[in-house]
């Protein structure tokens, strides 16, 4: 069966969706990680909607693509992308951080979709590795891709595995960073500063990309090489954390602030706005 | 190169193994190894990942039979974990390999969370635990893995006795679809029994049988209970002594049978007296409403003695007469009560 491919005129749509579902799921639960969901939005829409094989019918399959979270805390933008390509229904997110809930605030298996628990930073790209060398050591066709936040990459793990990524010539991985530039403190550059970025992902032996995170067709161009180089990609995405609701977008605040009941409205009239 | 010496202490508990007819076995390291190849022999899906821990774990000849089959990650034990995590959700039998000092802290986080909280049928295996390393000093010494590993929900913590536990402690590992810890020492150690030990590693093996004091080890130290049982017969003392190669889940049993039926309970072993068999042997006994006279011997919270293992047991009386000793004592500390 062939869908129709969705124009990039559908997945930007769909991003304004999602960022209304995003919030919408925080505001109610109470909790939740506003600013870093809102960011990696159309990351993830692009991954789930136009480039990874995955979905409810072949999520068993060995040979399904892999995406593992390692910005766990933004979950909810995962959690919302899961509903839409319908491993549960949206409903199951007015369970969010409920008592006794498995839709908590951070990945963990017991959801459909979800490949790994995460939430501890640091851990998804090791784990990814293991993924990508497993694949390799079955000759299978899947991709492994983990979206991990830039104040993240101060955990020295990650650098074990990025050399070891290499070391391995896991082209079948795919990291992405989405390049907020904001942690909880302030300013990633002024908490630990990592720049340039690019630099030191190309001297560990990737192949790096710097793109518009926010761009779905450079994230589909970006997302989309085939993968024969013998390297590790990693994409660096810049994105604005909070997108999409002006009083949030570069507020570091909103990291993990939840709206009152009038900065909701305010926000929601934003996003309804943005699917006009 | 020459075989590790076992941990005996003196001239007198080699004497007295031999007399009781045991056989010097091989380090259970090198029974690791060689039970690994066979499993991965037969199964290309069964892998090894190591942190440049492939000689220490003996596992070059691994390494050299099935070069696919091992995925040597470097000096970096977080990624090791990980990395095996990952792997294991692919669907393949993993043993992560790396010294138990620092597979047990330094990793203990991907041990929580990518291992044991993502439920992947991971099998870490701590080699040269305890104080394997005795000479390299406290950075090499895992005193501290039960502690932590009995913390953390769904992993079962694994210390055989020998050659005999190991064998089947590791065809268990390689076929139990949740997390196990596995706990390997340097040492040489002599084969505890003629039979064939359980298949399930969880269930404790009684040695001899006794009912004044029941002599509780796990790992390296159940020889030391052996023999002190021995030489406490000399002293008309009926000793039993129970392995438990399981450390967690615990064999209840067992260990219930021997406090209502014991007037001491002793618990030996190569760990911190914090937070491990004896602490959790006691945990049990008390929670069922038994108060035997107990004694953990372990190793105490103190600026580690440095030596070889056989000097830091003799030091703390993880020896042969260390724990008589202390069995003879408690067994007058019990009279006092009586
Ligand atoms: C090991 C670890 N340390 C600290 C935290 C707490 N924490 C959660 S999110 C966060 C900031 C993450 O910043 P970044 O990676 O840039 O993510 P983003 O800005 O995209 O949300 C921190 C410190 C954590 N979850 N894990």
């Amino acid at each position: 069966m062939t869908r129709p491919a969705l124009t990039d005129q559908h997945l930007r749509r769909k991003s304004a969706e999602y960022r209304r579902d995003v919030l919408r799921a925080i505001y109610h639960a109470g909790a939740g990680h506003t600013g870093g969901s809102l960011s990696c939005i159309d990351i993830l829409n692009v991954l789930y909607n136009r480039v990874m094989n995955i979905s409810p019918v072949n999520w068993r399959d060995p040979l399904r693509d892999r995406y593992v979270q390692s910005k766990g805390h933004s979950v909810e933008a995962l959690y919302v992308v899961l509903a839409d390509k319908g491993f549960y229904p949206f409903e199951s997110l007015e369970k969010l951080c409920r008592g006794g809930s498995y839709f908590v605030g951070h990945p963990t298996r017991k959801i459909p979709g979800i490949e790994m628990n995460t939430g501890a930073l640091g851990h998804g790209l090791p784990v990814s590795v293991g993924m990508a060398i497993a694949g390799k050591l079955d000759a299978a066709s899947y991709r492994v891709f983990t979206l991990l936040g830039d104040g993240e990459l101060a955990e020295g793990s990650n650098w074990e595995a990025a050399m070891c990524a290499a070391h391995y010539k896991l082209d079948n991985l795919t990291a992405i960073i989405d390049c907020n530039t904001l942690q909880i403190t302030g300013a990633t550059r002024d908490v630990c500063c990592n720049e340039p970025l690019d630099e030191k992902f190309t001297s560990f032996g990737w192949e790096v990309l710097c793109i518009d995170g926010h761009d779905v067709a450079e994230l589909t161009t970006a997302l989309s090489r085939p993968a024969a180089s013998g390297k590790p990609t990693c994409i660096i995405a810049r994105t604005v954390k909070g997108r999409g609701v002006s009083f949030m977008e570069g507020v570091v605040k909103w990291h993990h602030g939840v709206p009152s009941a009038d900065e909701f409205a305010v926000a929601m009239a934003e996003l309804e706005g943005a699917l006009k | 190169m020459s075989a590790p010496a076992p941990s005996l202490h003196s001239a007198e508990a080699k004497a007295r193994a031999e007399r009781l007819g045991l056989r010097l076995g091989k380090a259970n390291l090198d029974v690791f190894a060689e039970a690994l190849t066979e499993l991965a022999t037969a199964d290309r899906n069964v892998l090894a990942v190591t942190s440049d821990s492939r000689g220490s774990g003996k596992l070059k000849p691994f390494g050299e039979a099935l070069p696919k089959q091992i995925v040597e990650v470097g000096i970096a034990e977080q990624n090791l974990v990980g990395v095996a995590a990952g792997i294991a959700s692919c669907g393949k039998t993993v043993f992560a390999v790396s010294p138990a000092c620092f597979l047990a802290t330094r990793s203990l986080e991907q041990i929580k969370n990518d291992v044991c909280y993502s439920d992947l049928p991971v099998a870490l295996v701590g080699i040269s635990a305890g104080v394997s390393y005795g000479a390299l000093g406290s950075t090499h010494h895992s005193l501290h893995d039960f502690a932590a590993l009995r913390a953390i929900h769904n992993v079962t913590v694994l210390a055989p006795a020998d050659n005999r536990e190991t064998r089947s402690s590791i065809r268990w590992a390689a076929t139990h679809d949740r997390p196990v810890y596995l706990r390997f020492g340097k040492a040489a150690l002599y084969d505890l029994s003629d039979e064939p030990a359980p298949r399930d590693p969880r269930v404790a093996s009684l040695l001899r049988d006794g009912d004044d004091v029941a002599l509780i080890g796990a790992g390296e130290t159940v020889i030391h209970c052996l023999l002190a049982a021995d030489l406490l017969a000399e002293h008309g003392v009926e000793s039993r002594v129970l392995s438990i190669p399981s450390v967690k889940p615990l064999d209840e049993s067992a260990l219930l049978a021997a406090g209502r039926e014991c007037r001491v309970v002793l618990t030996a072993e190569e760990h911190s007296e914090h937070g491990g068999l004896g602490d959790a042997v006691a945990r049990l006994l008390l929670g069922a409403g038994m108060t035997p006279v107990f004694r953990g011997v372990a190793i105490p919270d103190e600026d580690t003695y440095t030596g070889s293992q056989a000097d830091i047991f003799g030091r703390y009386g993880l020896s042969m007469e260390g724990i008589a000793d202390r069995a003879l004592r408690a067994l007058d500390a019990a009279r006092v009560v009586l």
